[in-house]
């Protein structure tokens, strides 16, 4: 029955990026979960740019937290939007269509958030459905992580110490999930949760890429948690090579 | 017919009717659940399950979505969905502390189960679910040194962040607490465990610690057990000690005592001469007959202590309170407040106030029955009111003839003390038995039940003189062995809550008969 969610849910994410122009490539037979070989070894090397004056981002006041507090120089700010040189970072990239057909490999490696300073490290990531989110805690105070999605099930943990760690896996496409820390209301994550692995979320000099996928013409979307969502079509031709570059402008 | 009794006889008659009128069930095609759910539930959670009924913005906690499967008392994981039994349980118990009504009595089991699906058919997250339920093991044997561990625990765990020091729901986070639909929500009062959503029995506390109340700040804390921060049994103690926190049952007595002390009176509010004198506890509930109306009131009880010296009266009275308003670090929550309540009579303040505390008497002696009207008096008979405020800390003596219709008398013969501390108010008022001028003040016999109503509100959480919460007429009987039991106990406690899920629910039949 969740797999009935799970498949709806999936037609949901798809089928708004107009997904399936693009016809299989040797993707036909049935792939075991375990070890899905990749769909190619194609790069998309993106930037999200930004232009005008990024607004100050808004003080913390973490007085209830002087250890926190401390590692800021007194001045915490909330990270909303981090722009360097006119780069945007924290941009959740995802491909919404011109996929070839599932399945889809799993990357390697677990994703992480950690709690480090009474902020969440990365604030914004990405995790592939059924892939095994890691949680963790490097402060020494209680945080309690509470997720609040609409498609997928949400929870409420605690983490009293620094050192633990709670994996949660989602099961269905949402983007965005967002975090929180309720005994620290300022802090907050989002999380996209995709049916594929081909996500990124931009980095301090506003550059992601996406790999592993066959030449083709494929339509991305970013997301930023003030600035909305964006759509571009970008084609990784025969060399294995396509760019593309997002744009956002000081509202 | 007093206007007291009307207001009384109103609220009463809000459920009893909606009761009386139960009718045919209406179309035939529906199911009996959501006939069920349509009749008696529409009215706070809304016809779609949306939490969206007409009453909504009255409330706070307001009535849940159903859509998205989020539900507080469960015996199931965080995340989890509740079983039916938790369902049930819930429907049958209501959830103290909301104005979520127990079921038990009103509708038969067949009904509860019925709404119970319906309830169930809002979320796709059920289909095909079988949930089940965490196992909880046993409480160990309660220990002094028990309670001990218990508390080392809860701070250990750092619960104090949000339920603060002493339990009492104003720990530094708080003022910024708000639910998954982004209302703002108290930290529980840990020493009002009958306010307890989910229950306030040991076993309902450690259950509540394991599974967290979904949908709220309050998180789970089973992974620090799996993770072996503490043991199963340390934590059963973190519920042993929350649950000592509370009486078992608030001792509501209709009469205050005011024992005769022979030496002297308590010299202030933390006297630990107030402590050999037993509280009574005077339960609160919004003020929600007069408009603006108040069906969320802060303060939901009082613990008064009264003692005399055949000069003087002192009278203790003491509250729960998370903030000494006005204070800046709680803007946020009463900025939150004032948006969920925007439609509910006018808008709620949004600067803050002064906390308040009313205590009145009738200014003239009652003949027989005939008290003033509860509501701070009636023009034909006036009450005599001190009007405590936290900002100027200072009382105001005077005739009340209404809600915030006041004069203030020009000269002050009560005293007063007032402690802040752990989100508690203790305020001691003291006055002459005999008053200084008759016609502006009445006597405290000695030997005789003088009628006594409270008034109280907190500033940081938009209430003022009229959005706060009220008691009936109680009594304060100086130094006389056997109380008369001529005042009977407030049934307004009981019928607010029912008062107003009674109101939404006739009101909701008034339409569907007019239509
Ligand atoms: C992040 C803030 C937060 C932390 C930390 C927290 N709580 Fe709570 N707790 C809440 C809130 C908010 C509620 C009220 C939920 C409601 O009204 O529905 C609550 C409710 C409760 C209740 C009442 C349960 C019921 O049935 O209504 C108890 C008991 C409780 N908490 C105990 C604890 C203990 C013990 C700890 C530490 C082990 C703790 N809490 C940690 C926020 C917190
Ligand atoms: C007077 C308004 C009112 C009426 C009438 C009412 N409810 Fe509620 N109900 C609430 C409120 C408010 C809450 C949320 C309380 C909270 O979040 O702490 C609630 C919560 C619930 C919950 C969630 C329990 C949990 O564990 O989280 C269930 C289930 C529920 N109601 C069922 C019903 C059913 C069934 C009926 C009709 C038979 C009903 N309610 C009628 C106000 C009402």
């Amino acid at each position: 029955m969740r797999a009935a969610w799970l498949a709806i849910g999936t037609m949901v994410a798809v089928g708004c990026g107009g997904g399936g122009e693009q016809a299989a490539s040797g993707g036909g037979e049935t792939a075991t979960q375990t070890a899905v070989a990749p769909l190619g070894t194609g790069t998309i090397s993106g930037i999200v740019m930004f232009t005008g004056t990024p607004p100050a981002n808004p003080p913390i006041d973490m007085r209830e937290e002087p250890h926190c507090a401390a590692m800021y120089g007194g001045n915490p700010t909330d990270p909303v939007v981090m722009v360097k040189d006119g780069h945007l970072a924290n941009v959740f990239v995802r491909v919404t269509g011109g996929l070839p057909a599932g399945p889809y490999p799993k990357p390697a490696k677990d994703p992480e958030i950690d709690q480090q300073g009474c902020l969440y490290h990365p604030r914004v990531l990405g995790v592939m459905t059924g892939q095994a989110l890691q949680i963790h805690n490097s402060d020494s105070l209680l945080h309690n992580i509470k997720a609040v999605p609409t498609t997928n099930r949400g929870f409420n943990v605690s983490q009293p110490r620094a050192g633990m760690t709670r994996e949660h896996v989602f099961t269905a496409p949402e983007i965005m999930v967002p975090f929180e820390c309720n005994v620290h209301g300022w802090m907050k994550a989002y999380v996209g949760v995709v049916d594929h692995p081909y996500f990124a979320v931009s980095g301090e000099n506003g550059a992601f890429t996406i790999g592993g996928l066959p030449p083709g013409t494929y339509r991305l979307e970013a997301w930023h948690e003030k600035y909305g969502t964006k759509t571009v079509e970008v084609t990784i031709g025969a060399d294995g090579q396509g760019s593309v570059t997002f744009t956002y402008a000081a509202s | 017919m007093s206007r007291r009794r009307v207001g009384v006889a109103l609220l009463a008659l809000a459920w009893s009717v909606s009761l009386a009128v139960l009718g045919p069930l209406q179309a035939q095609d529906l199911t009996r659940g959501k006939a069920v759910y349509d009749r008696w539930c529409a009215g706070c959670h809304g016809e779609t399950g949306a939490g969206d009924g007409e009453a909504m913005t009255y409330m706070l906690p307001r009535p849940r979505d159903f859509r998205r499967a989020v539900y507080q008392v469960r015996t199931t994981a965080t995340g989890g969905l509740p079983t039916d039994a938790d369902l049930m349980r819930v429907v049958d118990e209501g959830m103290p502390g909301t104005t979520m009504p127990g079921w038990r009595t009103r509708l038969s089991e067949a009904e509860r189960r019925d709404v119970v699906a319906h309830i169930k058919s809002f979320s796709r997250f059920f289909e095909g679910e079988n949930p089940t339920p965490l196992a909880f093991g046993k409480a160990p044997r309660l220990t002094a040194e028990g309670l001990v561990e218990g508390e080392r625990w809860y701070r250990e765990l750092e619960c104090f962040k949000c339920h603060g020091d002493a339990g009492r729901g104003d720990g530094p986070s708080a003022p910024t607490l708000t639910d998954d639909w982004n209302q703002p929500i108290r930290a529980a009062d840990l020493t009002r465990g009958w306010n307890f959503n989910g229950g306030a029995s040991v076993e309902q506390i450690y259950r509540r610690l394991r599974t967290g109340l979904d949908g709220t700040p309050m998180p789970s804390f089973s992974d620090a057990v799996e993770g072996e921060i503490l043991t199963e049994e340390q934590l059963w103690r973190v519920a042993q000690w929350v649950h000592s926190l509370s009486p078992e049952r608030p001792p509501v007595r209709e009469v205050i005592r005011a024992p005769r002390l022979d030496g002297a009176l308590p010299s202030g509010p933390e006297d630990s001469a107030w402590a050999a004198i037993p509280p009574a506890w005077v339960p609160l509930v919004g003020q929600i007959v007069i408009k603006p109306r108040w069906f969320a009131p802060r303060v939901d009880g009082l613990w008064v202590r009264a003692a005399h010296d055949g000069q003087t009266l002192a009278v203790l009275v003491a509250w729960s309170d998370p903030s000494r308003s006005p204070d800046a670090t709680w803007q946020e929550w009463i900025d939150g407040v004032a948006g969920a309540m925007t439609d509910a009579d006018g808008p709620v303040p949004t600067t803050q106030g002064p906390d308040r505390l009313h205590v009145q008497v009738p200014l003239r002696p009652p003949e027989g029955l005939e008290r003033p009207y509860f509501l701070g008096g009636d023009p034909r008979r006036p009450t005599y009111q001190w009007q405590w405020t936290s900002a100027p800390d200072a009382v105001r003596e005077g005739r009340g003839t209404g809600l915030g219709a006041f004069t203030a008398s020009a000269t002050t013969t009560v005293q007063h003390a007032a402690v802040f501390a752990d989100g508690e108010w203790r305020v001691q008022f003291a006055r002459a038995l005999a008053p200084a001028d008759t016609a502006a003040a009445p006597a405290f016999p000695v030997g005789e039940a003088v009628p006594m109503a409270f008034y109280a509100a907190d500033g940081s959480d938009g209430e003022d003189e009229r959005r706060g919460a009220v008691s009936a007429w109680y009594a304060i009987y100086l130094d006389v062995p056997t109380p008369p039991r001529v005042y009977v106990a407030p049934v307004l406690a009981v019928l607010v809550t029912a008062g107003l899920g009674g109101l939404v629910v006739v009101r909701a039949q008034r339409r569907a008969r007019s239509t």
